[in-house]
């Protein structure tokens, strides 16, 4: 793509011209609205807490349930049996013991930094060729749906891995040179025989902010975005997945997950109970073991966590709200808008949409910006991790909402991105991009350096 | 709330008259600031002597661990929360206690997964105290604080709490702390659990770091440095430092007190989900942390020496510009006050028994109405 000057950029965008001396030159505005990430369920803090706080909107009754749910969600789950009744049933294996473990203070997991660190939130999904009964991702006959690298004091954990990365050289157009570090995997310890054939793929937790209001999104909105045949001959396509939904026993839209594999956060929470934390739920009643001899371990009761519990973390990981823009105002940072749109990161990473109708009425009819389109998008070889999960190919990848992208850092004091963490920070996940936005980080690899940061000034202030 | 802080299109250095100018009277607004710095400091003054005795009470029991030392230790843990419960309503405020370098997660963290630190019942080898691989310093202690979960909580007040009383496994009913004894102290080879000595060494370290912490938050908030945080509050514009202010009580009162430190315990009825299970001071923490929302709206605080900082407060701001807007938040104030007062003592009690639990959330209800009517108050300001 030829580098358009940003001079001619940025006489198609309004300006406005002060009436005093102190405003001479052009002025970029933003939009009407355009700090309120997450709509009226907006909140102001650049803490820690920035992925904490309760949707404003709540009902004073839902801010109770809201507070339950957190305290479910951080809470280490214990042993059973145990005096704790009401938190035990932990495993027997186990990828953490705590939502808050990979989510910590609801934000984003990273890979482990030395083999064997515990609580970093990132788990390795596994599969073997073919597809389940329900369509989706065949489970290993021993290994189950992922490895589990923790067990109870009294069982094994089904085995550990380590990560070694290959630095792969590339340079922009004019000339400066980049580095990205490619992983690959390793099993050891393996508790049972070898694996034998089997798809690996890493995922990471992500921030939890703002789902409600992606799950109020009407399908209609979704499908819009999408274009599975590129009609419109941009190069990218878009589809929705269509996934299993255990609770009514058919087939939905996939929204959440790496691979929108997800239909809605109450499977998406009953899930991670079950595979991350070894937590049985009404819905997914069986313990997740790989041997009879786990199976007759002691559990933590049927189920494990009550109806009414589970729904109060549903709640809660539904209506935690989104933090505002910082600097949207700023001048350099309205500069990197305008790239992003240019380059055309915005055709996936759509920035603006209505929610629909939901059943807690705090997520319905919301202005949000979450820099998604929530399809699926091949995103080239690189980045593939070969695995097909419903409708999602192996080059797959479903669009990264970009809210809160600029506070990870100051909540999980990292900068890791990607579903496996490999990018180091915001430049090298765009590098990463390929496939259908082969051309938008070709774009971006020819910008001049001080519009690179432009672009990634913008980021940063999401 | 939210519509009141609707962004401003154009630019903010506009020298046109502001037609809402003279809503809130600037020499006022800052009197209202100087006076709720001049709290802040006071306070964390008391936290910080209140801490200081906790330590050196800390030091007595393991030079000479007895059940009198232990008692002494217990006593002034217990005073030393007293005023550090009222500095909370600092929190949430965009101010140094919980900025993303701030220290409040190594103060005051909860609920904390005990056997991250000690033994537990039904495991005795469990924590960093039982893992002699694990070398023990200030600066690794704090590396484990929140390390990989928001449970794995490794120092601060209730570290010291947990290392003092121990687990609290009895029935409410009984009206009893934790039973820890002292002989898990004794390193004369009589004393009672395992590691006795890395025990001492834990609670000394943790003690020590309470110190650290909070002169961190004397650093700030002092009135003699010319380059600290009190420095940059008094430089924000009046609607700023004000809204943070507003933003900060509401939360507390709402978000912690209401939901996490009453209702969660409420719901659950497990005295795990308590803020000083060990110790069973739970209904103090609550008292407090409402007395401490009430110093910054009154503008008024009652130091640990009975003196009182006093001046230029919210209230006289809301009740310049809305009077009623202040008597309904003052009313509200003093009924979710006297609903806190009617709660059982201790805590696991009151969310045990039937009775209790109604005021509790008798209590709750009243709080999150008073919480209203701050952020009400708030927007008769157009914060």
């Amino acid at each position: 793509m030829k580098k358009a000057p940003l001079t001619i950029l940025l006489a198609f965008i309004l300006l406005c011209c002060g009436d005093n001396d102190d405003d001479i030159g052009l002025t970029l505005l933003p939009e009407e609205n355009e700090a309120l990430s997450g709509g009226q369920n907006t909140v102001f803090d650049e803490s820690e807490n920035a992925f904490a706080r309760p949707a404003p909107l709540l009902s004073n009754e839902e801010e109770l349930i809201f507070g339950i749910g957190n305290s479910f969600f951080n809470l280490n789950w214990v042993t059973a049996p145990a005096s704790t009744t009401a938190r035990d049933g932990l495993g027997p294996v186990f990828n953490s013991r705590s939502c808050s473990g990979c989510h910590f203070k609801d934000g984003r997991g990273r890979p482990p930094i030395f083999d064997g660190e515990q609580n970093h939130g990132f788990l390795l999904r596994l599969s073997i060729a073919g597809i389940s009964p329900n369509g989706g991702p065949n489970p290993h006959p021993i290994y189950g749906g992922q490895l589990q690298d923790r067990a109870v004091p009294d069982y094994t954990p089904e085995g550990g891995f380590t990560i070694t990365y290959e630095e792969v050289r590339g340079e922009y157009n004019d000339g400066t040179p980049y580095s990205l570090r490619k992983p690959t995997y390793r099993f050891n310890n393996l508790a049972y025989d070898e694996m034998g054939p089997v798809n690996v793929s890493p995922r990471v937790g992500q921030q939890v902010i703002g789902l409600g209001m992606l799950e109020a999104l009407d399908e209609s909105t979704i499908l819009s975005f999408a274009d599975e045949s590129d009609l419109d001959g941009d190069g990218i396509s878009g589809r929705a997945n269509y996934v299993w939904d255990a609770e009514s026993q058919t087939t939905k839209l996939g929204r959440f997950g790496w691979k929108a594999n997800q239909p809605s956060l109450f499977q998406q929470t009953a899930g991670a109970f079950l595979g991350d934390i070894g937590i049985t739920s009404s819905l997914f009643p069986d313990e997740n073991c790989p041997t009879q001899e786990c199976e007759d371990l002691p559990n933590g009761g049927t189920p494990e966590i009550d109806d009414e519990a589970l729904r109060n973390v549903v709640l809660y990981v539904s209506t935690l709200a989104v933090p505002a823009r910082r600097n949207h105002e700023d001048q350099e940072v309205l500069k990197g808008k305008i790239l992003f749109e240019n380059l055309g990161c915005a055709k996936c990473h759509i920035s603006k949409m209505t929610t629909g109708p939901h059943k807690i009425p705090a997520l319905s009819n919301q202005t949000i910006r979450p820099y998604t389109d929530l399809l699926l998008h091949d995103m080239g070889k690189e980045l593939a991790d070969d695995r097909e999960d419903f409708l999602a190919t192996g080059r797959e990848w479903r669009t990264q909402p970009l809210w809160g992208l600029g506070l990870i850092e100051t909540v999980n004091q990292h900068t890791f991105l990607l579903h496996d963490g490999r990018a180091r920070n915001i430049e090298e996940a765009i590098l990463w991009h390929g496939g259908e936005a082969e051309e938008a980080k070709n774009g971006f690899k020819s910008l001049l350096k001080e519009d690179r940061d432009r672009l990634i000034l913008f980021l940063g202030s999401l | 709330m939210v519509a009141a802080l609707f962004a401003a299109s154009c630019s903010s250095d506009d020298n046109t008259p502001d037609p809402d100018e003279g809503l809130i009277n600037p020499e006022l607004a800052a009197a209202v600031k100087e006076n709720y710095a001049d709290i802040v400091y006071a306070s964390y003054q008391d936290a910080y002597e209140g801490a200081e005795k906790l330590r050196e009470a800390v030091e007595a029991f393991l030079s000479s661990p007895s059940d009198i030392t232990h008692i002494d230790a217990k006593n002034a843990w217990i005073m030393a929360r007293e005023p550090y419960g009222q500095t909370e309503a600092y929190r949430f405020s965009n101010g140094p206690i919980d900025d993303s370098d701030g220290p409040e997660g190594f103060l005051n963290a909860w609920p904390l997964d005990e056997s991250w630190i000690d033994y537990v019942e039904g495991n005795m080898e469990a924590g960093f105290i039982n893992d002699p691989n694990f070398k023990l310093s200030k600066e690794e202690l704090e590396n484990q604080n929140e390390r990989g979960g928001e449970n794995n909580i490794s120092i601060g007040y209730h570290a010291i709490e947990f290392l003092l009383w121990g687990q609290d496994l009895t029935d409410p009913s009984e009206n009893k702390a934790g039973l820890r004894p002292y002989t898990d102290y004794l390193t004369d080879g009589s004393g009672t659990a395992s590691n006795q000595v890395r025990r001492a060494e834990y609670l000394m370290i943790c003690s020590e770091l309470i110190l650290d912490h909070l002169q961190l938050m004397l650093d700030e908030w002092d009135p003699n440095s010319t380059d600290n945080y009190r420095v940059t509050f008094l430089d924000l514009s009046d609607e700023e430092a004000l809204k943070n202010i507003f933003t900060g009580i509401g939360q507390m009162i709402r978000s912690e007190l209401a939901s996490e430190r009453m209702n969660v315990a409420l719901a659950s009825r497990n005295q795990e989900d308590e803020q000083s299970c060990f110790s069973d001071n739970t209904h103090r923490d609550i008292r407090l942390n409402a007395i401490g929302i009430k110093n910054v709206y009154t503008g008024t605080y009652t130091r640990t020496d009975g003196s009182m900082v006093s001046g230029s407060s919210l209230s006289d701001l809301v009740k310049a510009v809305d009077p009623d807007a202040n008597t309904g938040l003052i009313n509200a104030m003093n009924t979710a006050m006297s609903s806190i007062e009617a709660t059982a003592i201790p805590f696991d009690l009151a969310i045990s028994d039937e009775t209790e639990r109604a005021i509790v959330f008798n209590a709750v209800v009243d709080i999150q109405n008073f919480g209203d009517l701050i952020e009400d108050a708030a927007a008769a300001l157009e914060l």
